[in-house]
């Protein structure tokens, strides 16, 4: 029987869609949860490049960045396909997964850990990505049609992890029903599809991830909205978490 | 079935996709875009979100992003077969394709773009990058192994800026990573890349011109 490993960490998007897809396909696999602040010997020697999580070990051989992954796995083992068959199809899921990962996430994710003017930056930034994913979404239930396909996946951050972290970070009006209805109603369907909900992080469990690990960004964060400190504070740069640790 | 190509002469880009379709022997009609001039409505209209080179047309379908590109070739027309045969090998080829896009041409744009130590330090990060695809390349005549294929398309297009980089920052490819400098010279004699690459002067050239029109000299 093959040997299917996944070397993740629970808490990031990025691992989940690797195990919800594997899961689709009906494949066993052992997890491995890494410990991001101290990198095993088993990482570093299987994403020597990248150095990240998640890694798929295909009878010991690696396959690492979530996305090649999910290419992979779809085309190994049977079942629910995950790509489209038609090349034009596939064409365009693979131009959306890369428009969500390169536009969309990133000010995204930065904007919940900035404030003031880098912050309102980032939220323009962000909604004018989302506009096309409002636009790309409407009159589809998800982005793979009636099956969760490889986009859903790449989307799966800005249906669930991101609303918990804003909700989290006080950060308003980025994502609202009002303005992006269609995406609204499509995280609700991807969040709630049968598959995802049994696999997701629990919200309690990541809030404390989120509280542990961006413990002294938070202070900052709050002091800073203190406008005599305001300032005194340097660049957001100057706190390098921007970068999540898993891809 | 009509294949056009929305192209600029110097997008390592656009070579990508020149050499893809050269390979299946698909022929196609090229219309070159003045992008400082002024995008054509076409190329507005079938890249409304970034307005960028190359976009592939079949049948006024449009397929965007180099990449994205040379999979659907590979896919569309299956001979001869341009990706690697195993699911595994594809997923090395992939991945290393991802590196590429994010690695080459960017940090290759901060040697030129640069002033001052931001140039050093662009050079040292690009020089980083090329010994990691020199290990990726390792023994074999192509990335492809035996035969010219996917990986190989991916990385040889970026290779017509590889004198500009030179030039700014002060180095060699041939010195620095011997293995890729010879894969390079075995990759011009093909047909299909000496006829799709532009002239490597020319990019020097041009890239003059955009450093004067940016202010750095």
């Amino acid at each position: 029987m093959a040997e299917v490993k996944v070397i993740g960490s629970w808490s990031s998007p990025y691992t989940r869609k690797v195990e919800m897809a594997l899961k689709m396909k009906g494949v066993e696999y052992d997890y491995i949860e890494e410990d991001l602040k101290n990198k095993s010997p088993l990482l570093l020697q299987h994403n020597p490049i990248h150095k990240k999580v998640p890694v798929l070990l295909h009878n010991g051989k690696p396959i690492v960045e979530s996305m090649v992954i999910l290419e992979y796995i779809d085309e190994v083992w049977e079942g629910p396909a995950i790509l489209p068959k038609d090349p034009y199809d596939r064409a365009m899921a693979r131009f959306w997964v890369k428009f969500i990962d390169d536009k969309c996430i990133p000010p995204m994710w930065k904007a919940c850990w900035s404030v003031g003017e880098e912050q309102e930056k980032l939220k323009e930034e962000a909604k004018q990505g989302l506009k096309f994913l409002e636009n790309e979404i409407k009159g589809k239930k998800l982005f793979g049609g009636d099956n969760i396909g490889i986009v859903d996946h790449a989307a799966n951050f800005i249906a669930y992890w991101f609303p918990i972290t804003a909700d989290f970070v006080g950060l308003q009006r980025l994502m609202t029903e009002e303005e992006f209805p269609n995406l609204y109603r499509w995280a609700d369907d991807y969040c709630s599809h049968t598959f995802v909900k049994e696999n997701l992080p629990d919200k309690d469990g990541y809030i404390a991830i989120l509280k542990s690990r961006y413990r002294s960004i938070i202070i900052w964060h709050y002091l800073s909205l203190i406008n005599y400190v305001t300032f005194l504070v340097r660049s957001p740069h100057a706190f390098p978490i921007y970068e999540y640790e898993f891809k | 079935m009509a294949v056009k190509v929305l192209d600029f002469w110097a997008s390592p880009y656009g070579v990508r996709v020149r050499v893809a379709l050269a390979e299946k022997g698909v022929s196609y009609e090229s219309q070159e875009e003045d992008l400082f001039g002024g995008k054509s409505d076409l190329l507005l209209q079938s890249n409304p979100i970034y307005g960028k080179v190359p976009v592939l047309l079949h049948d006024d379908k449009p397929v965007l992003e180099s990449s994205n590109i040379v999979y659907y070739i590979d896919e569309t027309w299956p001979s001869p077969h341009l990706m690697p045969a195993s699911s595994y090998g594809r997923s090395r080829a992939r991945f290393w394709t991802d590196f590429i896009d994010k690695k080459v041409y960017d940090v290759g744009r901060n040697i030129w773009m640069g002033k001052g130590a931001e140039v050093e330090a662009a050079k040292d990060e690009f020089i980083d990058v090329l010994k990691k695809l020199e290990g990726a390349l390792g023994d074999r005549e192509y990335y492809g192994g035996d035969q010219f294929g996917f990986l190989d398309i991916i990385f040889v297009s970026l290779s017509c800026w590889f004198p500009t980089y030179e030039k700014y920052g002060g180095f060699k490819v041939e010195e620095e990573t011997p293995k890729i400098a010879a894969w390079l010279k075995k990759c011009y004699k093909r047909e299909t890349v000496a006829k799709s690459m532009p002239d490597c002067q020319k990019v020097i050239e041009f890239v003059g011109m955009m450093r004067k029109m940016h202010g750095i000299e």
